[in-house]
């Protein structure tokens, strides 16, 4: 019989799926646009699914045979992103805004974007070159100076406390992906397939969380509800692995903090500023990794965090591992991702999954 | 209690990576407990005693971990790249030497300052490991290691890398090895990840729902050239905590504690730290918020490889915490 595994593969529906999630509008505080895609999709397959009091969606599938794990997954559905604080010139539709989540204030001026959930088009106005001192094009154009332009058209159609993303449209590029938000879309659309393609080891508890950018707010409340006995984290995590980085022109230069590299597969965690992981979770993934053939990374410890760093300190505590897909310029309008991680990664949990059973609770740490 | 004292510093067991010491606290501690657990992030927590009619149930806590780092990167001559863990500062770092949990050693290099003024950063480090290219390299990316120092025992003042906070689980292991009779039921927890954001204890706070709990840990001191503005001297007894930056004290606890300490004659000061956090604060917010306070042993130079504490100090700490589990407690609420 072929291995359940191997057969594991993203196909067009999958990369269908990501591109809908990829162009949702759903920042931090708002992420109706993903909470409806993900129940639209799992309602059919799942015992329960419901959406608690700050708007995680909770999900529960049931396995059979005797002595099964109950093991949660995660991924985020909000994205970072903007918010509209105030009205300046109501006429021409002029308005200052504020930063969700990690957003660099380098990453702003003459962006086109979304606004709110019927996407209405925008602009973060940036004074063009032939205007700009020499002072001023050293620095970067903060915050303060800059405002979103929906021209007079669309100015009553938005209004303060609206959240706007950037205007990057999913694209398949040859071997990658370029969208926004695969942080951490591309985690939503694994655990949409896992929860579809569930094993039946084990009693699967998905928590499809709100505000992970702003404070791993969501996972916090999910994990109390959900109890787990472990929780797998998917998320996408930084590639700081360009070419350019990575020459060794001589001792000394060699690019010592990739974080993770493109093409490298998965990447396992071992510790980030939140967290440090599950050892016996990270033997395992790592045994598995190895036993499967499907190529595997360690994130380089260091800064950062997931929604396991407020999961693993729920309740009496619940051992945790986060394992997220590679991905550059995160947190900016478009990061590219390769097809091939997403394939490994998908493939790698699920044969994590399949293997999983409470003896690994009782290996030594 | 100075043998038990150096065989625990001596362990290496940075947060996340306890194994070691949690094996040799539980040979310690095993004909003396109750009952002895594990809980889910690695807590090792050991019951004394039943709950009387007048008794609490009563959480201590003192936190196996210590400070370390963790490899990032190793480059093709062989060196390694680290971060941290826990509060690590680099000046302690440059000359230092680590050890690993399989017992691999490397030392502590430095680049080049581009600017002397600056002192360097983590980034700036390395760890050389005396192999010339990276296949030669013993550890990988991932690993943990701990400061490398031994014990010393000065007489009256004892030095060691980790003091912060196996000179706080010494005194627990020999309270518990000394437990006789108590109205309480008592909760020996020795926790995980206390460096790393007091992480262990929060999970075991939760679960183990005390009436009432203390930490022990060290804490600064000011009497050393030019030091911190801190009342806490070497030498003049245990410290009872007032104030930290992550807990206030509840007031009960430490007017329950400095009424035994004076009714036994042990001598105590008391303690108001500026900077510092400790696992009490977990205990104090857990669920619906729980009396907490903790018992301190002054410390100079904390999260440095040569940290000292004074003997005595040590001593008197380990008096007052049977003197206070073997006594009713009346926490003076008012109504």
């Amino acid at each position: 019989m072929p291995d359940p595994h191997t057969s594991l593969r993203i196909d067009a529906s999958q990369v269908r799926l990501l591109t809908r999630l990829c162009n949702a509008c759903a920042v931090s505080g708002d992420e109706d646009e993903v909470r409806a895609i993900v129940l639209e999709q799992l309602r059919p397959f799942v015992d329960q699914a419901r959406v608690d009091a700050l708007g995680n969606v909770l999900i529960t599938r049931q396995g059979n045979g005797r002595n099964r794990l109950k093991v949660m997954l995660t991924a985020h559905m909000d994205e970072v992103g903007l918010m509209l604080t105030h009205e300046e010139d109501k006429e021409n539709g002029i308005f200052r805004f504020e930063v969700i989540g990690g957003v660099s204030e380098r990453q702003l001026a003459g962006k086109r974007i979304w606004i709110g959930r019927k996407h209405i088009p925008g602009v973060i106005g940036a004074k063009p070159i032939h205007f700009s001192s020499a002072e001023e094009l050293k620095s970067v154009i903060s915050l303060e100076t800059l405002r979103i332009d929906v021209g007079p058209g669309n100015s009553s159609k938005v209004q303060i406390g609206d959240r706007a993303t950037f205007a990057t449209q999913f694209s398949r590029l040859g071997p990658s992906l370029r969208a926004k938000a695969l942080d951490d879309r591309i985690g939503v659309a694994t655990l949409i397939e896992l929860v579809k393609k569930a094993p039946s080891n084990l009693d699967l508890l998905a928590a499809f969380t709100v505000q992970e950018e702003v404070g791993l707010r969501g996972a916090k409340v999910a994990a109390y509800a959900l109890d787990p006995q472990i929780s797998i984290n998917l998320d996408c995590t930084l590639a700081n692995d360009l070419p350019a980085l990575n020459q060794t022109d001589s001792p000394g230069e060699e690019n010592t903090r990739y974080n993770t590299r493109l093409g490298a597969g998965p990447a396992i965690y071992v510790l980030d500023k939140g967290t440090i992981y599950d050892p016996r979770l990270i033997r395992f993934f790592v045994q598995t990794a190895i036993d499967q053939g499907i190529p595997y990374q360690i994130r380089q410890p260091g800064s950062g965090t997931t929604d396991s760093g407020s999961i693993h300190k729920e309740r009496s505590g619940i051992p945790s591992l986060s394992i997220s897909v590679p991905a550059r310029y995160l947190h900016t309008s478009a990061a590219i991702a390769r097809l091939k991680d997403w394939e490994n990664y998908l493939r790698l949990i699920y044969a994590g999954l399949a293997g999983l059973s409470p003896a690994v609770l009782s290996e030594p740490r | 209690m100075k043998a038990l004292i150096q065989k625990l510093v001596e362990i290496p067991g940075p947060s996340g990576s306890e194994n070691l010491i949690r094996q040799v606290i539980r040979q310690e501690i095993e004909p003396y407990a109750d009952e002895i657990n594990i809980d889910a992030l690695g807590n090792l927590i050991a019951t004394k005693g039943d709950i009387s009619e007048t008794g609490l149930k009563v959480m201590l806590v003192a936190h196996m971990d210590e400070i370390g780092i963790i490899l990032t990167h190793i480059d093709e001559a062989g060196f390694g790249r680290f971060t941290t863990i826990g509060g690590v500062s680099p000046v302690n770092c440059v000359g230092g030497r680590v050890r690993f949990l399989d017992g691999t050693s490397g030392v502590i290099g430095k680049e080049k300052a581009t600017n002397t003024h600056n002192p360097p950063t983590i980034e700036e480090l390395f760890i050389d490991f005396g192999v010339s290219r990276r296949q030669e390299c013993p550890v990988k990316v991932g690993d943990v290691a701990a400061f490398d120092r031994p014990f010393i025992d000065l007489g009256a003042r004892l030095v060691s890398k980790a003091m912060d906070d196996r000179i706080g689980v010494a005194v627990l292991v020999d309270t518990l090895k000394r437990f006789q009779k108590s109205p309480h039921q008592v909760y020996f927890v020795f926790s995980v990840q206390e460096e790393v954001g007091v992480r262990g204890a929060t999970a075991a706070a939760f679960g183990v729902d005390p009436d009432l709990g203390l930490a022990i840990d060290v804490t600064d001191t000011g009497d050393t050239p030019k030091g911190s503005k801190m009342e806490v001297s070497l030498g003049k007894g245990l410290a009872i905590k007032i104030r930290d930056s992550g807990m206030l004290a509840d007031p009960r606890v430490v007017e329950w504690m400095i009424n035994r300490a004076e009714k036994e004659e042990i001598p105590y000061q008391r303690e108001v730290l500026l900077k510092g956090g400790t696992d009490g604060r977990a205990i104090q917010l857990t669920r619906s918020g729980v009396p907490a306070g903790c018992l301190s042993i002054p410390c100079r130079y904390i999260h440095t490889p040569s940290e000292m504490v004074d003997f005595q100090d040590v001593q008197n700490a380990a008096r007052l915490l049977l003197e206070l589990l073997q006594n009713p407690v009346r926490l003076g609420y008012a109504e």
